[in-house]
């Protein structure tokens, strides 16, 4: 017997690896189908009214519409459909913009599965209750392969946790009861250990049902610039309902003065036409398009804003400040170089140096046996004879290894010169001086010694990442002021800021200190963006305009900053800034294009209006389009096209570069103004030569 | 003198007065120059104020209209009763209710519609104690608004934007009265006629002829009507009159006047607000439009006139009908232009007589919102809207939400810029339609054809812009125009002024942003292009169909633009 085997469905609620930002092209098809349903959805006069470009031109359709009933000809038909269409491209970009958020949340809402709670009474028993019944303060126990019901902080235990369904990130974290490591997000699995939770959310306000909403735009509201920005493109249509109105009565009397045959009287579906035209149609019906999509590229990054207002702060931002530790540097001091002292061999020095590293599993350590490798190929040995470890510890500030009848140490200059000192050896002349060279340069010395014999010191280096001193040059090209927070000595702290290309340097930071900062530069009026992850950090990132709480840090850093980076990478400040400039320049870019394009339609439409009155007015048809109806219906098929052809765009938005606002402005300038004002030329003569072609006029 | 020495003095001079009267009002405004405040203070002890005592833009809007209805009031109360008032050696009847209320709104607005012949109808009380007065009073006030819109963005955190009382009193006192002054003498030393006696009456020997001939206070009128950009003059041709306008430096000396303060403003703002760049990108688009709006009228005027041309007759000198032989067509053109863009409105020759084109010119000028460089006070203020609003687009494109000298511009700015910029064109576009509809509208137009189209958009552009300059050729003094016109002139005025207030207040009381390289930069050639791009566009778009069935299709008919 023959079956037709049919792939097994994805089972709901099996978290998938990729998390929010899973990558769907610009035309998914599934959002297309989803689109063109929402689009005739959003028809609806009550959601229109909200977008007062596209309200006129739904007013206009009805119009024509009627008049096209009651006069029927095949221009008025025409023009009717292709103002419906315009109307209907508006709400298809929005919906298209809004699909690729939807589908984004149906993923999530697949994973937030109806997961049980181990919930704990007070006598210490457990009951089984559904998650969603879970209230806040209440506790429950996690063990290994249990979903995390909701959010909370650990009270009690250790445990692995996988968070790849909210983070994408596959490997598993550590999370602990204290510390800035406690808290835990609902949706997230226990791999390991079992951990009691206090919840820490209300019903229905998890994180994972914040993503949602976010990513839907369920409650989206409009931003202050795109409030900003409609109210201009509301002036701009009201002011050009008068002046199309009063073209009847001016109509009526240049018939009556100039003797002409008729009375004068425009055709409402021409004048409809022309006020379709001329209001800002372009950027109203994308408006609301360009900003979902900012979010939505936000999402893309794996950063959730909390509201779109924080992504058009993001674009304003004058300074940022960047914590040290994982945005300048790796994160972890490297071993660079040995420096001998005492006329100790550096090839000794280096030997012993790993000798003593062999055991110690930090990265610091990690790195000397790496760097002696490099530099003397000496690989890594096993030890055959009996040898005995020395862990680092509070008290003595050093490590070691005793073999051999040698006893190997590293650590920080005071104690192991004590330790030099209490074995009966003496000091080298040049040791003093080395160690301070090192330290002021920025790195951190450390001392090698062999019982009474002091052999040199490695230096230990912040290695300040890749390609970061070319971000910050940007930055300071955009005239944004990069400011490192470290809790770094000053001395140390300006050399890695030098080296790193920084402004400017917050020294032996203290939560207080980084509050007065942002105070201080806000009151000079600047905007600051800064990224935290720590509860000390909460009122800081609450502070600042831009506050980027890494997912990984506490629930406090998380409700107090207006965005959380899942990926928990710092670095990340500086894409969500081009982020929020780059969701500006779109909006500034299509409206210029589409007040530009209006000066074409007005030499398409101005002789055909007047035709019959002022035949003379021809001479104003400088495209030498074919006839008056050709000539308006061409310029409305133009109008409703450009909007179809700018979906992309908005979508994406205009290609940012990081240079002065000088050179962007001029770009955009000849791209969306003069460029706006060139091309309608040319493709409302094409439409026409087309429509000329199929009779279709 | 030659169209290009009459150039090349007023660059000089008004070169002069940016720098120097720029910065003077500054120092009167910011209460630097103190030398006659012994002369301030009977007038804050009237009014129970003090410089100390700061407005909030409301307080400061009130004031404007309380004082602008006074005037308004009692203006037109003696303009009804002028027959009864002394200084009539004319015996002038009282001034027709709509008359008057045309006349007295034309003079509160700083417009000088005059539906009237100054010589005909006006007591010398009623000129010098009417309408003089008034052209002092509503210079100031616009003066005053400019300031005022000017500390919005020079002020951080401020609840006040300045005292309307002593904002306009120290206009008068030193600026207004020692200018106007000084110009009337030289005016009334070229020739001008300054005199309270009655007309005189010649009898010429010669051919027998008995002219009588209409004298007055001209001369010291002439000043200040052109210093404020008033541009209502005593006698009903205007600057056109050898009484009025003697000789060829009392032609140069009225542009200077009338240019000098528009002009010099853009310094006073650069100079409150900390950058005189800001002040000199300002001056720069102003006088690029005004430049190429010069340049094009005097090209039209010096090109023969078409409808001249058909029948036959060809000039050398270009379109001379209805221009002062004297003047000449380009250096009329240039007077008359200069006339347009300031909201001054006078005339040295017969605009309904330039060629289509050329009068598209005057019309167009205009229409831009009258800020190249604009009236006193109304053209800073009314660039500096415009200005806001090509700060909004601008600043966007570079991703920065927009700022103006440090001030975000949001929706309270916008909506406030929006509704100042939208006024103008929407009052006169429906005022136009609403005349053309009527009977009364249609009776007004002398010609027909497109020229009387153009003749009604003119009347209602010029009061709309509270500009005042006549296009002639239409029958403005009956009930309907008078109305209309008063109405057209109130909107255009106050419909302005308040949000202008109302955004010095809201910038006034906001923080400033410093500026840095991502910065959207206001004081360059990019941003003089775009304020440019916005004041053309906005006008351009508005009016363009307008503008196509009056001058265009008529220049049209003559068979090609040009």
């Amino acid at each position: 017997m023959t079956a037709t085997v049919t792939p097994p469905a994805a089972a709901p609620g099996a978290p998938t690896p990729h998390g929010v930002a899973e990558a769907r092209s610009l035309f998914d098809r599934e959002i297309l189908v989803h689109s063109l349903r929402d689009s005739i959805v959003k028809l609806n006069p009550r959601v229109q009214i909200k977008n007062p470009v596209m309200f006129v031109v739904l007013v206009g359709t009805v119009i024509t519409f009627i008049e096209a009933i009651a006069k029927p000809s095949f221009f008025a038909w025409a023009i009717t459909v292709w103002l419906f269409l315009t109307v209907m491209f508006a709400n298809f970009a929005e919906a298209m913009a809004e699909g690729r958020g939807k589908a984004q949340a149906d993923t999530l809402r697949r994973m937030r599965s109806e997961t049980e709670a181990r919930r704990l009474r007070t006598d210490g028993t457990e009951e089984r209750i559904a998650a969603s019944e879970l209230s806040k303060g209440d506790t429950v126990v996690c063990e290994a392969g249990d979903i995390i019901p909701s959010d909370g902080d650990i009270i009690e235990g250790i445990a692995s946790v996988d968070e790849s369904a909210i983070t994408g990130e596959s490997a598993p974290v550590i999370r602990e009861s204290g510390g800035d490591r406690s808290a835990v997000t609902g949706g997230t699995k226990v791999l390991s250990d079992r951990i009691v939770v206090r919840i820490t959310a209300e019903r229905g306000q998890t994180f994972l049902d914040r993503m949602i909403g976010l990513v839907e735009g369920a409650n989206r509201q409009k931003t202050p610039n795109e409030i900003a920005l409609t109210i201009l493109l509301a002036v701009l249509t009201i002011v050009f309902i008068p002046v199309v109105v009063t073209l009847d009565p001016f109509a009526h009397y240049s018939a009556l003065v100039s003797g002409a045959t008729g009375s004068g009287t425009v055709s409402v579906v021409i004048l409809v036409s022309l006020l379709v035209c001329l209001i800002p149609t372009t950027i109203g019906a994308l408006l609301s398009a360009i900003g979902i999509a900012g979010m939505d590229r936000l999402v893309q990054r794996n950063v959730l804003a909390m509201s779109g207002r924080a992504v058009e702060a993001a674009g304003d931002v004058q300074t940022l400040l960047l914590d040290k530790t994982g945005t300048i540097t790796l994160g972890n001091r490297m071993a660079s170089a040995f420096v001998p002292v005492g006329g100790t061999d550096e090839r000794d020095l280096a030997s012993s140096a790993q000798l003593a590293s062999l055991a110690d599993d930090t990265p610091e350590g990690r790195s000397i046996v790496v760097l002696a490798k490099e530099k003397f190929d000496i690989r890594e040995r096993a030890l055959d004879t009996p040898h005995q470890f020395v862990p680092f510890t509070a008290q003595t500030r050093m490590s070691g290894l005793d073999v051999d009848g040698q006893k190997i140490r590293k650590g920080a200059a005071d104690s192991v010169k004590r330790w030099v000192t209490e074995h009966g050896g003496s000091i080298p002349a040049d040791l003093d001086p080395i160690v301070e060279r090192i330290s002021k340069s920025g790195s951190t010395p450390l001392v090698v010694a062999d019982g009474p014999t002091v052999l040199g010191v490695i230096e230990l280096k912040d290695v300040v990442k890749q390609g970061i001193r070319e971000k910050f040059d940007q930055m300071r090209q955009m005239g944004i002021r990069t400011v490192m927070i470290t809790g770094d000595n000053p001395l140390t702290a300006a050399a890695i800021a030098q080296e790193a290309g920084v402004d400017d340097f917050l020294a032996e930071a203290t939560p207080e200190a980084k509050m007065d900062l942002i105070k201080t530069e806000q009151e000079g009026g600047k905007l600051v963006a800064m990224t935290g992850d720590g509860t000390n950090d909460a009122p800081a990132l609450a502070q600042a305009d831009v506050g980027v709480a890494m997912n990984t840090g506490t629930t406090a850093a998380k409700e107090a900053g207006n965005m959380v980076d899942l990926d928990s990478n710092p670095t990340k400040l500086i894409d969500v800034v081009e982020i929020g400039k780059q969701l500006l320049i779109t909006r500034g870019a299509l409206t210029t294009f589409s007040i530009a394009n209006d000066v074409a339609k007005y030499f398409a439409i101005i002789p055909a209006l007047f035709a019959a009155t002022y035949p003379q007015l021809s001479t104003l048809n400088i495209m030498k389009l074919h006839s008056p109806t050709s000539a308006v219906l061409s310029a409305v098929i133009f109008n409703a096209l450009v909007i179809v052809a700018l979906i992309p765009l908005a979508l994406r938005g205009v290609r940012f570069r990081a240079v002065g606002a000088a050179a962007i402005l001029r770009r955009n300038v000849w791209i969306y103004g003069i460029g706006g004002i060139i091309a309608p030329f040319i493709f409302i003569k094409l439409i026409d030569l087309i429509l000329v072609a199929l009779h279709a006029y | 003198m030659g169209l290009f020495l009459t150039i090349l003095v007023l660059v000089v001079a008004l070169g002069i007065t940016w720098r120097y009267l720029g910065s003077y009002m500054a120092n009167v405004f910011e209460g630097r120059v103190r030398y006659l405040a012994w002369a301030e203070r009977p007038f804050y002890r009237l009014i129970g104020t003090s410089p100390e005592q700061e407005q909030s833009w409301k307080r400061y809007a009130g004031s404007l209209i309380i004082f602008s209805a006074i005037f308004l009031g009692v203006g037109y109360l003696l303009l009804r009763i002028q027959g009864s008032l002394p200084l009539n050696p004319q015996h002038m009847g009282a001034v027709k209710p709509a008359l008057a209320l045309n006349t007295q709104t034309s003079f509160v607005t700083n417009t000088n519609w005059q539906n009237y012949g100054g010589e005909t109808t006006m007591s010398y009380f009623s000129q010098i104690g009417v309408l003089t007065v008034q052209q002092f009073v509503s210079a100031a006030v616009g003066i005053a608004v400019a300031i005022a819109l000017v500390r919005g963005f020079s002020r951080r955190n401020s609840p006040t934007i300045g005292n309307f009382w002593v904002d306009i009193t120290r206009c008068m006192l030193y600026i207004l009265l020692p200018i106007a002054f000084v110009a009337g003498l030289i005016l009334v030393g070229e020739g001008a006629v300054m005199t309270l006696a009655g007309t005189a009456t010649i009898h010429d020997a010669l051919n027998g002829v008995t002219q009588t001939i209409p004298r007055g206070p001209a001369g010291f009128m002439g000043a200040i009507m052109q210093l404020g950009t008033n541009g209502g003059g005593f006698f009903n041709v205007d600057l056109a009159h050898p009484l009025q306008n003697p000789t060829a430096i009392t032609n140069v000396l009225y542009i200077w006047l009338t240019l000098s303060i528009p002009f010099a403003l853009t310094y006073t703002f650069g100079k409150m607000v900390g950058s005189i760049r800001h002040g000199a990108a300002l001056l720069s688009a102003m006088v690029i439009i005004f430049g190429v709006w010069v340049g094009f009228t005097s090209y039209a005027e010096h090109t023969n006139n078409p409808a001249v041309a058909a029948a036959g007759v060809h000039s050398t000198v270009g379109n001379t009908e209805g221009k002062e032989v004297r003047f000449g067509d380009t250096s009329s053109a240039l007077f008359n232009v200069s006339m347009t863009q300031t909201s001054d409105g006078a005339i040295d020759s017969a605009s309904d007589s330039y060629t289509p084109v050329g009068g598209m010119g005057l019309l167009t000028g205009m229409m831009l919102g009258e800020v190249t460089p604009g009236g006193t006070g109304s053209g800073l203020y009314t660039i500096l809207v415009y200005a806001i609003i090509a700060v909004f687009i601008g600043g966007l494109m570079i991703g920065r939400t927009p700022e103006y000298l440090g001030k975000k511009i949001q929706a309270k700015e916008v909506k406030l810029a929006g509704l100042a910029a939208l006024v103008m064109p929407l009052v006169v576009l429906i005022l136009t339609a609403v005349a053309v509809s009527l009977h009364a509208g249609r009776a007004g137009p002398l010609n027909s054809g497109p020229h009387a189209f153009s003749e009604i958009l003119y009347a209602l552009t010029s009061q709309g812009n509270n500009n005042g300059s006549a296009f002639a050729g239409l029958t403005g003094n009956t009930a309907f125009y008078n109305t209309i016109g008063a109405v057209d002139m109130l909107l255009g005025r106050f419909a302005i002024m308040i949000p202008a207030l109302a955004l010095a207040g809201a910038l006034a009381g906001k923080q400033i942003v410093p500026a840095g390289l991502g910065t959207f930069r206001t004081d360059n050639g990019m941003f003089i292009g775009l304020v440019i791009g916005v004041i053309i566009i906005i006008g351009g778009l508005t009016f363009f169909p307008a503008v196509s069935l009056g001058p265009i299709v008529e220049q049209l008919s003559h068979g090609k633009f040009w």
